[in-house]
């Protein structure tokens, strides 16, 4: 073995799983796992945990899974993280932990990813649940929204003592991790429903059909229900289009719709009401992991898929990861490319996009490279669907129902770093719905940020 | 679950269910609509709420069956539940937050077409509530298809009620009516309100127009989520691009783009038939085997 290098871990072949939903990573074994947790040098200092967005004590489980006890190393991450089943799969471990790793100086870090991974499927697997606290407090707190954040939160203020109720508007609690993660990614029925009923377990009760700011205002909640603090983790928000000729024409998507059709409601499965149009040759418009996502989704349901983004590979923000399952899979990518008008057929139906390729110039605000239109250069790429991704703007159904709740210049709630804090007392928030849209991990992190402010605020009333 | 207190059918694909739902109950105002979702292998459906008790935490709904979870939602009785209900979603109708001494003062005509006169409905009751007659105009393809005739009997203020075939009260469209009362009656109304099929609003949006009178319209597009996170209802509206479910349903009717809005409503027409076909016709509709196409 090559102490250097990562024990490999097993996938689906990219020709079988192009045609199916099934999870792309098949993970660790027990041997697999032991052997790569033996190349973690159990830094004193450890760099990986700093890098933690919910500062899991890396070295810690992997100690114990070197020694077998895996059990054990559940407890471990359990006291960091509600949904490391989840994040094991999800996380952008190449900037976050494994990117700090010392072994990852010479050579590859530690694959931190799969065995959190592997010790969460592990305690699913043999039933081993996290225990109620033996007694509560009483305090009402409410969590609006049960994706990452809202979760996190929910099952921190839970194992502090407080009575917990989480809002959710959809019909189904997880929020992005079902309705748009895709299942390829992140299973619902064997890890994500298992991992909100460990929160449940720990005695969340979880209200789903709720939109708070219509069913009930947040003013409601702590006036007329009796909540004493409120956490808004409510997500991301309204699809962004871009605003080019043909736009609405059928046959144009937004990712969110896309994937919510087939995630949230099965729409691929055939025993399933929803429709779902896969199209025979689909543009998706973006780079980020949204847009992978859905580039291989209507993959899976039986189209030639392009990516067009208009910057170079180097700038897409997509995970690694997903860019290089994209390719293997079969996806097009059409770089330094930007649509600028679909084109319509007398039906109304996208017939094809026209496009113009772009080259990189300096770097802009965001630090990377602005692209620039190269004159001339329009072409029309064949397709009959197009889906954006091109991310979103936050959902004004809360900030426009809460008075006294402040919200930015880009429309996101505004909340302290270091607390979640709103300007309006007792209301707390994290996640997309402050950052706008990010990751699964840094949600998280906002959760339990959230969740300590909680209770100071509740400890000093 | 939100139980089914009482299902029966207006019509032969009409029907109408009262639903223990205590939250869209508590917060509910005329122009809102709801989402239901009847079963774990169900769509998520918009529909316009119909009326609602406060009292009871009750909603009425009234569902026209045109997709596969549609033809099945029909089959459910009272004392069955739907797996989902979520709402009150959209803005209330602008009536409800103006000045009532304003609004006394106006006279307002209500354009209910075919399955639109349910939601017309609430809007006419809570006027009549608050003191203020409208006019309604109830339009149906044939008599077997008209609906809530005794309910908004005992709400509106003068009730006319057209079918296209003659076979009920006045012959012909909707359109002709809105004529008859404004240039033959000489009728003046400050505002219309039209909600039914994209077709007659399109149609009634063209002659009040002409005639000058603002018009109200409710749309009721494509929609998965219905809180702005899909996307998939927008509109065109003036030169915006809009989202039904969050920023109406109703619009300025003299300023959406209905012919868009109808292109739009076809997207999953043959999906949506082939689902319904399974429903009904079992193993036997596969689709794409070129006999039916």
């Amino acid at each position: 073995m090559d102490v250097l290098k990562k024990v490999p871990v097993r996938e689906q072949d990219p020709k079988v799983r192009a045609t199916n939903f099934d999870e792309v990573c098949l993970g660790y074994n027990k041997e697999e796992a032991v052997e790569e947790a033996g190349r973690c040098l159990g830094c004193q200092n450890a760099q990986c945990v700093k890098a933690c967005p919910v500062s899991i004590d890396i070295p810690g489980f992997i100690k114990e899974v070197k020694e077998g006890n895996f059990e054990e190393a559940g407890y471990v991450i359990g006291k960091s993280s509600a949904l490391p089943a989840v994040c094991g799969r999800v996380c952008p471990q190449e900037t976050q932990c494994e990117g700090k790793c010392i072994r990852g100086i010479k050579g590859e870090p530690v694959s931190i990813g799969k065995l959190e991974r592997f010790v969460a499927d592990y305690a699913r697997q043999n039933g081993i649940k996290p225990k109620k606290p033996e007694s509560t407090n009483g305090r009402k707190v409410a969590v609006i929204g049960s994706g990452p954040a809202g979760l996190t939160c929910a099952g921190d203020l839970a194992k502090m003592g407080y009575d917990v109720t989480i809002f959710e508007a959809l019909h189904e609690p997880g929020g992005v991790l079902v309705y748009g993660i895709p299942e390829f990614r992140l299973p619902k029925d064997d890890v994500v429903k298992p991992e909100i009923e460990n929160v449940r377990s720990l005695g969340v009760k979880i209200e789903t059909n709720v939109v708070i700011g219509k069913s009930v205002t947040i003013d409601d909640l702590m006036e007329k229900e009796g909540f004493e603090a409120v956490f808004i983790g409510s997500g991301a928000g309204l699809p962004k289009f871009m605003g080019i000729p043909g736009e609405t024409a059928s046959g144009v998507f937004s990712a969110n719709e896309y994937l919510t059709r087939s995630n949230l409601m099965k729409a691929f499965r055939d025993d399933y009401d929803t429709p779902i149009r896969p199209g025979k040759k689909v543009a998706v418009v973006g780079g980020g992991n949204v847009a992978m996502d859905a580039a291989r989704t209507a993959l899976r349901l039986g189209a030639e898929v392009y990516i067009v983004y208009r910057r170079s590979e180097e700038e897409l923000p997509a995970r690694v990861e997903e860019v290089h399952h994209a390719k293997e899979e079969g996806i097009i990518f059409n770089l330094l490319t930007n649509p600028t008008e679909i084109l319509v057929d007398e039906n109304g139906w996208v017939k094809g996009m026209k496009c113009i390729r772009m080259e990189l110039g300096e770097p802009d605000e965001s630090g990377r490279r602005s692209p620039k239109e190269i004159p001339g250069s329009e072409f029309v790429l064949d397709v009959d669907t197009v889906i954006m991704s091109l991310g979103t703007s936050p959902n004004p159904l809360i900030s426009s129902t809460t008075a006294g709740l402040d919200t930015n210049k880009r429309k996101c709630i505004v909340a302290e770093e270091e607390n979640g804090a709103t300007s309006k007392p007792g209301v707390f928030a994290g996640g997309d719905a402050v950052t706008g849209a990010a990751t699964v991990i840094l949600a998280m992190g906002a959760g339990k940020t959230a969740a300590k402010g909680i209770d100071e605020y509740l400890k000093n009333k | 679950m939100y139980k089914i207190l009482k299902a029966c059918n207006l019509a032969s694909n009409i029907f109408l269910m009262e639903v223990e739902a205590k939250r869209v109950a508590a917060a509910c105002e005329p122009g809102q609509f709801v989402i239901v979702k009847m079963d774990e292998r169900g769509e998520r459906i918009p529909l316009t709420i119909c009326d609602y008790n406060r009292e009871a935490g009750t909603i009425t709904i009234v569902v026209q069956t045109i997709g596969a979870s549609t033809t099945r939602m029909q089959k459910l009785k009272a004392g069955d539940s739907f797996r989902d209900f979520v709402g009150p979603l959209g803005q209330p109708s602008e009536f409800v937050s103006e000045d009532i001494e304003t609004l006394k003062k106006k006279k307002i005509l209500f354009v209910g077409g075919g399955l639109g006169t349910a939601p017309v409905y609430p809007q006419v009751k809570w006027l009549h509530e608050h003191g203020i007659d409208a006019d309604v105009i109830v339009g149906a393809k044939t008599k077997d298809l008209v609906i809530l005739e005794d309910e908004m009997k005992a709400v509106a203020g003068n009730l006319y009620i057209t079918t296209d075939d003659g076979s009920y009260q006045r012959k012909g469209m909707v359109t002709e009516v809105i004529k008859d009362l404004v240039e033959n009656r000489g009728n003046k109304y400050d505002v219309c309100i039209a909600i039914g099929p994209m077709i007659m609003m399109k149609f009634v949006c063209l002659l009040t127009k002409e005639l000058g009178i603002p018009t109200v319209v409710s749309m009721n597009p494509i929609m998965v989520d219905g809180t702005g996170m899909c996307g998939a209802c927008r509109l065109i509206v003036g030169d915006e691009v809009k989202f039904a479910c969050v920023d109406g349903p109703e619009f300025d009717g003299h300023l959406v783009d209905f012919d868009q809005a109808m292109k739009r409503q076809n997207l999953y027409k043959t999906d949506e038939g082939r689902a319904m076909l399974r429903e009904q016709e079992g193993d036997t509709h596969h689709g794409n085997c070129g006999n039916c196409n």
